[in-house]
């Protein structure tokens, strides 16, 4: 009886604290600067930009490719709409559809190695795509360093200009918490635990008939499809790609949201991008310190990974444990109250 | 090719070869001995050059002065990186690439505070220069860096292969725990192989400072060339480092030359890709520690 009710309650708590969230992030636009309209759009991009980079870590590979594929679909989308005018939301799908292609041809050669020499021949072949891009001999197609420009905007839809970031940030609210709750499908179902399965006994899982590197590749073409997502979501707000945009140094973030966010569960890079987000684009910017802020974030990061090694995920289990804590105080008493009734 | 581009081609690789030999032995050192990826090299490379912009450029002290203080004073920060950083994250290999990504961002920010972001014009310490028959020139600001790359990377062999510490690190670089459970400091081999590690970055840095014009971001392709010659000699093995570094310059000076230098780092890429699929292990590389 009494586990019937605390299940009713959690489920109330959940119910009320999602439709506190839905309602947060449906109103929250509008109590922002445009500034930090456009921030926003691009923290939603990039909660399905590291949401999606966790998956392979699902795996136990950490890719240093991740910015360049997103790229691929950046640059795949803005292509295609541009020069061959085809409609941008089958861009879109077309860009993202490459990134995963590209992931399926390069995972014959990657997931020959493991470990650190994954992540290194993974940085060499996304690193290799991008020069290519910025490469003068191929000006005529990818623009060189200066990348494509005038990519053609998301069309009006019912009369709603994409144009404006409220609208935009609506749009791409939509796009990535599908793409969130496919990701989360995944990791639940069957395929999900077998990529649990490889990361911590990739021996013992091959000898009861998985073929791991078919997972392995699995999670890298899914993960690789949702990063092209965000990039064809990017290209078209902004209008522009360059290769720089997908160095190396793009990639450092993406690596530190999910580092300092946690990776054990769903939520734990999200919270490290919205955290991170903030704490860069709204304090370090409202303390006016323009030119010291990489210096604060980087002893920010130090801090992080000298006392929060787990990430900021690691917190929650505290938090709850502090607030379970209490409640079962409470417990204990009342049951010692019942206890004592009956004597009395 | 003429003869003569031949040879200046072969002059300026060798320039190339030497300095970024430095580099990359001191980040296989370091690698090997912490088990670290030091993001922060190519900062600590910017570091040796900045020294030389304060001291020579502004500060008008002698030059090689000012490059034995770059060499000192990179050394010291590597030795911070280690107390500060490394030590504490010693069990946790991707904590200490992290934290190296901040303190990349700390002495970036420094640079750019300290000096602003444009580039620095550091005056050459001499005029002189060597004119090979065929009309190929070698300044002397660059036999400088060939120079200090033979001896110091000589004298870093024999100290290795001959002394005590030497010795005590190369059985870390092998198996810490075994190298601990016979005795040696495993704190006392990580600071000399981070002091070493960083002033090698330092002395690269200081004596090509009035080569390159430094900026806060030179740093960022030096540590991605670094890896690549890393990787291709094979993790753990200084000499592989050091025949890859020639070889490396080599191909990338002259597909520069004939082609360009965006086509030059896409072939380094293409070689190490292919390097890694072939023997993930790299050409002179060990077997992966268990």
């Amino acid at each position: 009886m009494p586990n019937r009710d605390t299940n009713t309650t959690t489920r109330v708590v959940w119910l009320l604290g999602s439709a506190l969230l839905l309602i947060v992030l449906i109103a929250l636009p509008h109590l922002l600067s445009f500034s930090q309209q456009e921030i926003l759009v691009f923290l939603v991009i990039n909660v399905l930009l590291v949401s999606s980079y966790r998956l392979l870590t699902l795996t136990g590979e950490w890719s240093l490719a991740h910015a360049v594929l997103m790229g691929v679909g950046a640059y795949t989308s803005g292509l295609i709409a541009k020069e061959l005018g085809v409609p941008v939301p089958i861009a879109m799908i077309i860009g993202a559809a490459t990134a995963g292609l590209l992931a399926f041809l390069l995972s014959f050669p990657l997931f020959r190695m493991k470990g650190f020499y994954f992540l290194i021949a993974s940085f060499a072949a996304g690193e290799a795509i991008r020069l290519m891009w910025k490469w003068s001999d191929l000006t005529f197609l990818f623009g060189g360093p200066k990348g494509i420009k005038r990519i053609p905007p998301f069309p009006d839809f019912l009369s709603i200009d994409f144009y404006e970031p409220v609208n935009y940030y609506y749009l791409c609210l939509i796009v990535v918490a599908v793409s969130l709750l496919i990701l989360y499908r995944v990791e639940r179902s069957r395929i999900g635990l077998t990529f649990h399965a490889i990361h911590w006994q990739d021996k013992l899982a091959e000898s009861v008939g998985v073929n791991t590197f078919r997972y392995r590749m699995l999670a890298f073409v899914i993960s690789a499809f949702f990063a092209g997502l965000a990039g064809a979501l990017y290209a078209h707000y902004v209008g522009a790609v360059a290769p720089n945009r997908f160095s190396v140094e793009e990639m450092v973030y993406i690596l530190i949201w999910a580092i300092v966010g946690g990776t054990a569960t769903f939520y734990g890079p999200i919270v490290g991008v919205v955290v991170l987000t903030i704490l860069n684009e709204v304090i370090l910017r409202a303390l006016h310190v323009d030119e010291m802020r990489p210096m604060l974030y980087g002893g920010l990061l130090i801090l992080s990974i000298l006392f929060l090694p787990d990430g900021l995920e690691s917190l929650v289990p505290k938090i709850k444990g502090w607030f379970a804590g209490r409640k079962e105080k409470r417990a204990t008493e009342e049951r010692r109250t019942m206890k004592e009734q009956p004597a009395e | 090719m003429t003869a003569e581009l031949f040879v200046q081609t072969v002059v300026n690789a060798t320039y190339a070869a030497s300095y970024m030999a430095l580099i990359a032995v001191g980040f296989v050192l370091i690698f090997g001995v912490m088990g670290v990826v030091n993001f922060a090299h190519g900062e600590l490379y910017m570091a040796g050059a900045y020294t030389v912009v304060a001291l020579y450029a502004d500060q008008g002290l002698p030059f090689f002065v000012a490059v034995a203080a770059g060499l000192v004073f990179v050394g010291l920060l590597g030795l911070l990186m280690e107390l500060a950083l490394f030590r504490p994250l010693r069990d946790n290999p991707l904590g200490g690439l992290i934290a190296s990504i901040g303190f990349l961002l700390i002495l970036q920010t420094i640079a750019v505070l300290g000096f602003g972001v444009r580039m620095e014009n550091v005056p050459p310490s001499t005029q002189d220069k060597i004119v090979f028959m065929d009309g190929a020139v070698l300044t002397y600001q660059r036999l400088y860096v060939i120079v200090a790359a033979v001896v110091l990377l000589s004298a870093l062999w024999i100290f290795l292969s001959k002394s005590k510490f030497g010795w005590a690190l190369r059985a870390c670089a092998q198996d810490r725990e075994a190298a601990s459970l016979q005795g040696m400091s495993i704190n006392q081999t990580a600071r000399i192989a981070m002091f070493i590690g960083a002033a090698l970055a330092g002395v690269a840095g200081a004596l090509t400072a009035p080569l390159v014009s430094p900026t806060p971001y030179m740093g960022h392709p030096v540590v991605v060339t670094a890896f690549i010659i890393v990787i291709v000699g094979g993790l753990g093995s200084l000499e592989g480092a050091v025949l890859v570094a020639i070889l490396y310059a080599f191909v990338h000076t002259f597909v520069t030359t004939v082609y360009d230098g965006t086509l030059a780092n896409i072939v380094g890429l293409l070689l190490m890709l292919v390097v890694l699929i072939v023997k993930p292990t790299g050409l002179f590389g060990a077997k992966e520690r268990a």
